[in-house]
């Protein structure tokens, strides 16, 4: 696409999720109308926009691609912690779908999937619609298992002790929580027992907000009460960093399982230790694939999580159905990250576009994670890794000696970080 | 990190015995290998951000580039532990599709 063309399409203005339901500006880049087959993607996030935009480009337009989300803007979870500390707003963070629809030609649905019917291959929509698919790619992300936190099974509950692990509108009232909070106050974070969405987000959020405290309100602490025995991702660099920037600040517990809370009294209860009050409490609670994977069939690990096959991300008990995402059983040492569910959306892409044209998927997938977690508003510290298909155990490995982590935080991979989340975003979304 | 090369040596001979020569038919392996750049490099090797786009240079430059950070010859952050995770094959195919590539 020429710059000129670029500029006019800029010029046309946001169209994204507009009042109508279904958005249908054809793709300006792409012709044909989904002769190849149609594929409804239930979610808009980095596994579903990314399979969505990737589906249309690598078919030429060939397949009818539909995404259903209900918010009228993605909001990136990966960078929210910023918005905590203070170094960014929730805008910064936001980014329009609008041109899905107009550089891709995706089918942009405002609505929520409430149901599939795998043999009849429909989604049903809240509004009452239904969608047919030939292939489904379901990219929903995580519900919260409420029932793990008693008290906080009900909205009233869930407006005063926050999780803020859905980046939006939680982020804000947390920031506003902290802002509010007095000089001299107890800032604690429970973390569930691993696996979790995005396995280092919980300690990058005590640094931001400890950096946040060190500047505006010295006297106050943060504390982390980790349900692990130990920090579950980039351990040494984050102690380093309580230990060194945020000295007298940070505190931090492992063996904390979370059994409940009292809303009122803003205390924690755990299985084993004491409980902990505090002036701003914030529970991260257990999770597990969103309901719609259960209306699908496809939750098939510990009642939370989804099988499937690494060489496309069908699901392993439902026939063109693909999982993607944090919503996944995942392989060793793969994190529920943005990151991973961008690369799950182009493995899945590739062979759905194989699939419906009557080819097989590529055999040898490959996958990279790069995580980076801000330790203040400039320093970052990454962890990287590469995954390979293994055809003997057919899953997805690390490649031996490859991967890592940062010898240190530096602003150079600050840098580094705001350059990922520029093309990230681009490439999942633009 | 010692029996690296070995593993991937294995892969390489594994996958040249039962699928040769799979990896220089299928013109959308380097496609799909390219892709796992994306997030930090852009849609098609062309940056949105201040990273180096990697569209349209030239493949024995990406190449030697790519050898040198998997020997660690080559400072950086996270490309030395990355580059590590490709086989010299798929250094080949990566390279080889971004060179091919409009800048845009």
């Amino acid at each position: 696409m020429t710059i000129q063309r670029r500029d006019f399409l800029k010029a046309l203005g946001a169209a994204g999720f507009g009042t109508a339901a279904v958005s249908t500006l054809p793709g300006c880049a792409t012709t044909g109308g989904g002769t190849r087959g149609k594929v409804v993607v239930v979610g808009g996030g980095y596994g579903g926009a990314t399979a969505a935009k990737y589906i249309r480009m690598w078919s030429d337009g060939g397949i009818d691609v539909t995404v259903v989300e209900p918010n009228a803007e993605f909001i990136s979870c990966p960078l929210s912690n910023l918005v905590l500390g203070g170094s960014k707003v929730i805008a910064d963070v936001t980014v329009g779908y609008d041109n899905l629809a107009r550089r891709h030609g995706v089918k942009l649905v405002r609505d929520t999937a409430t149901a599939v019917d795998p043999d009849k291959r429909t989604v049903k929509l809240a509004s009452g619609q239904e969608l047919a698919y030939d292939r489904l790619i379901l990219s929903p992300g995580i519900d919260f298992m409420w029932d793990k936190v008693p008290a906080l099974n009900n909205a009233d509950a869930q407006a005063k002790i926050l999780h803020a692990w859905k980046a939006g509108a939680q982020t804000v009232a947390l920031r506003n929580q902290l802002v509010a909070m007095p000089d001299g106050g107890v800032y604690a974070i429970a973390i569930p027992v691993a696996p979790y969405r995005c396995p280092p987000g919980p300690y990058e959020r005590a640094c931001q907000v400890a950096w946040y405290f060190k500047r505006a309100k010295p006297k106050s602490k943060v504390l982390i009460l980790d349900g692990n025995g130990d920090v579950t991702s980039k351990g040494p660099l984050f102690k380093k960093a309580w230990a060194e920037e945020f000295k007298g600040i940070v505190e931090y517990r492992p063996n904390h399982v979370l059994t409940d809370v009292d809303v009122a009294a803003r205390t924690a209860k755990f299985d084993v230790q004491d409980s902990v009050k505090a002036d701003v409490l914030n529970v991260v609670p257990p999770q597990r694939a969103s309901a719609i994977a259960r209306s699908a069939g496809v939750v098939t690990a510990n009642d939370r999580w989804c099988d499937v096959d690494f060489l496309t991300f069908e699901s392993v008990k439902v026939k063109n159905v693909h999982v993607l995402g944090d919503a996944i059983q995942i392989a060793t040492g793969m994190p529920k990250s943005g990151h991973m569910a961008n690369q799950h959306a182009k493995v899945c892409a590739a062979a759905v576009v194989a699939l419906l044209s009557g080819q097989p998927p590529n055999p040898m997938p490959v996958l990279t994670n790069t995580c980076y977690s801000f330790i203040t508003d400039k320093d970052v510290v990454h962890v990287c890794s590469v995954h390979q298909y293994d055809k003997e155990k057919k899953t997805l490995l690390p490649v031996p000696g490859s991967g890592g982590v940062s010898p240190g935080m530096s602003e150079l991979e600050g840098l580094y970080a705001f350059n990922w989340a520029k093309n990230i975003w681009a490439d999942s979304l633009a | 990190m010692r029996t690296f090369p070995f593993v991937l040596a294995a892969a390489v001979a594994t996958l040249g015995a039962t699928q040769a020569p799979a990896q220089g038919a299928d013109p959308n392996l380097g496609r799909n290998l390219a892709a796992t750049c994306a997030n930090c490099h852009g849609t098609g090797g062309v940056s949105a951000g201040s990273v180096e786009s990697l569209a349209g240079k030239p493949k024995d430059e990406l190449v030697r580039k790519m050898k040198e950070f998997k020997q660690g010859t080559r400072p950086a952050t996270v490309m030395v532990q990355l580059a590590k995770g490709y086989t010299d094959e798929q250094i080949e195919l990566v390279a080889g599709w971004f060179a091919a590539q409009k800048t845009k």
